[in-house]
């Protein structure tokens, strides 16, 4: 077994000729430095994963974080680490204080957006789809036997249909 | 339209006929959105998916009624046909393979794909050939601005759109170039520009194939910093500083490669030519690295037997389904590759 020629320590996978005019290079390099000298042998890692464990191993109160739960979609911060994606918007909240030095660190340092924004956050809704959802609600009332539910949506249909 | 109407054609993207084709195969933004009221697709449970899935779909259909686009139901795609829109670029890996409802709506020249229910509620992409920034993102952004009208996007003031994985807040754009970069690869360059790419925090990688490798001489190059640069600023990060030392260092190496050595130039393009017109079996890797040699050869005015067009069929349809696709067969992994050395052949020798 060889080792990689690059950072000399880790064991060398890789294995290059290069072609040049004054003859023939062999290189030996391992999987990491490969990758980084533009010879992928596999897609770059996922980012967001080796943050998360950077930083799980730094932050003091990970006991205290780890079980921080969503309100609104049941996640936890735990399973937000191990799975690095989050359950639903609320979490930027409800995780901000353990998410922010993490968002910092995958963005460069940055913190804040800066860009496009929805130019109507106030827009009326498109009725039909509105209608859509409402519908699918209230079969779902209706199937488990939620008659006030099914009524005020009834209600609600009612009321944009007639509109 | 159905898919197998996409078969006797390709897509804008590979018209190769853009500014900059000679290098610049693709430009492709791409955006997340999702829609607020809704968990992330990690927390929702089949029925929400299914409610977000007719949402979108129906949303998306009454912003673009106008114009003659598809949807497609990911779901009741076979899965040939959903790695023929992966080798197409309309939808992600990811998005085929996944399971629960899910679709995808595309424009008819293809340019625009707006995946529903893929790691966000939305994932839009335009997609253009050659280099063309601004008007990749100005279409996008149009599209974003219609449907913008009929959901309310979860949006933070402070952190911008949201989206299931942080690393996609704020703009949740990721713009993207595909380069042909063949004679910084033969000149053993290559690294050193890749290496100043990662130092500019842009995300490398190669591109076609059938694996994961980075197969030979493309590459992608996409901003990585999502939050606190605007969407404008990436782009001209890109236009006028990114590309112009990318494109420089291809041209210089492919001007050193024909001063200086002009005969294993024409015999690296010239080799690849014999091998593809003869090959009895041959796997969708070493054509690419073939073709490739061929591209540069055309653009360089040293390769007139075939030309762009015929070129960038070929790209597409020896990739694994495209092939499948048209022999009318599924075929193992070598049936393939003698597939493919037979369309080659035909389509090189006029067979
Ligand atoms: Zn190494
Ligand atoms: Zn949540």
């Amino acid at each position: 077994m060889s080792q990689c020629q690059r950072c000399k320590k880790a064991v060398a996978t890789v294995h290059l000729t290069d072609v040049t005019k004054t003859g023939n290079r062999t290189r030996d390099l391992c999987d990491r430095c490969a990758h980084e000298e533009g010879y992928a042998a596999k897609a770059p890692p996922v980012q967001i994963n080796e943050i998360l464990s950077n930083f799980v191993l730094q932050a003091p109160q990970i006991q205290e974080l780890a079980a921080l739960t969503c309100p609104h979609c049941q996640m936890t911060f735990a399973e937000f680490r191990n799975g690095g994606l989050l359950g639903c918007p609320h979490d930027y909240e409800i995780f901000e204080q353990a998410l922010l030095p993490l968002m910092q660190r995958a963005q460069d340092g940055n913190s804040r957006h800066s860009g496009k924004s929805p130019r109507r956050t106030d827009a009326p809704r498109d009725f039909q789809i509105e209608l859509v959802r409402l519908r699918r609600n209230l079969e779902q009332a209706v199937e488990r036997e939620d008659y006030e539910a099914a009524a005020r949506l009834r209600d609600q249909i009612d009321s944009i249909e007639t509109r | 339209m159905k898919i197998d109407e996409l078969l006797g054609r390709t897509g804008e993207w590979l018209r190769a006929t853009g500014p900059m084709s000679d290098v610049v195969i693709s430009t492709r933004v791409r955006l997340a959105r999702n829609v607020s009221g809704y968990p992330f697709l990690t927390k929702a449970t089949s029925d929400k998916r299914d409610e977000l899935a007719d949402l979108l779909k129906r949303g998306i259909q009454a912003a673009v009624k106008e114009h003659k686009w598809s949807y497609f139901d990911i779901t009741r795609v076979g899965e040939l046909d959903r790695q023929m829109l992966v080798e197409r670029h309309l939808i992600s890996r990811q998005h085929a393979e996944a399971e629960g409802s899910r679709g995808v709506s595309v424009s008819p020249d293809e340019t625009v794909a707006l995946m529903v229910n893929e790691e966000d509620h939305l994932r839009m992409q335009s997609i253009r050939c050659g280099l063309q920034l601004e008007q990749v993102w100005e279409e996008i952004s149009g599209i974003d601005d219609l449907l913008e009208q009929r959901f309310e996007y979860a949006y933070h003031p402070r952190y911008g759109y949201l989206t299931a994985c942080p690393t996609n807040v704020g703009t949740g754009m990721r713009l993207s170039v595909m380069l042909h970069l063949p004679a910084l690869k033969l000149t053993n360059e290559i690294e050193k520009v890749l290496r100043a790419a990662r130092d500019m925090r842009l995300a490398v990688r190669g591109l076609f194939g059938e694996g994961t490798e980075a197969t030979g001489d493309f590459f992608q190059l996409s901003n990585q910093t999502t939050l606190g640069r605007p969407e404008e600023d990436i782009i001209s990060d890109f236009r006028s500083e990114i590309l112009p030392k990318v494109l420089e260092f291809e041209a210089a190496a492919r001007q050193a490669l024909v001063r200086e050595r002009p005969v294993a130039l024409d015999d690296k393009i010239w080799r690849s030519y014999g091998i593809l017109q003869n090959a009895r079996s041959i796997s969708s890797e070493e054509t690419l690295a073939h073709l490739s040699h061929l591209r540069m050869g055309i653009h360089l005015g040293r390769f007139r037997e075939i030309d762009l067009k015929t070129l960038n069929e070929l790209f597409l349809m020896t990739q694994p389904a495209h092939l499948q696709k048209q022999t009318g067969n599924r075929l193992s992994g070598e049936d393939r590759s003698v597939a493919r050395a037979g369309y080659i052949r035909k389509r090189l020798n006029r067979e």
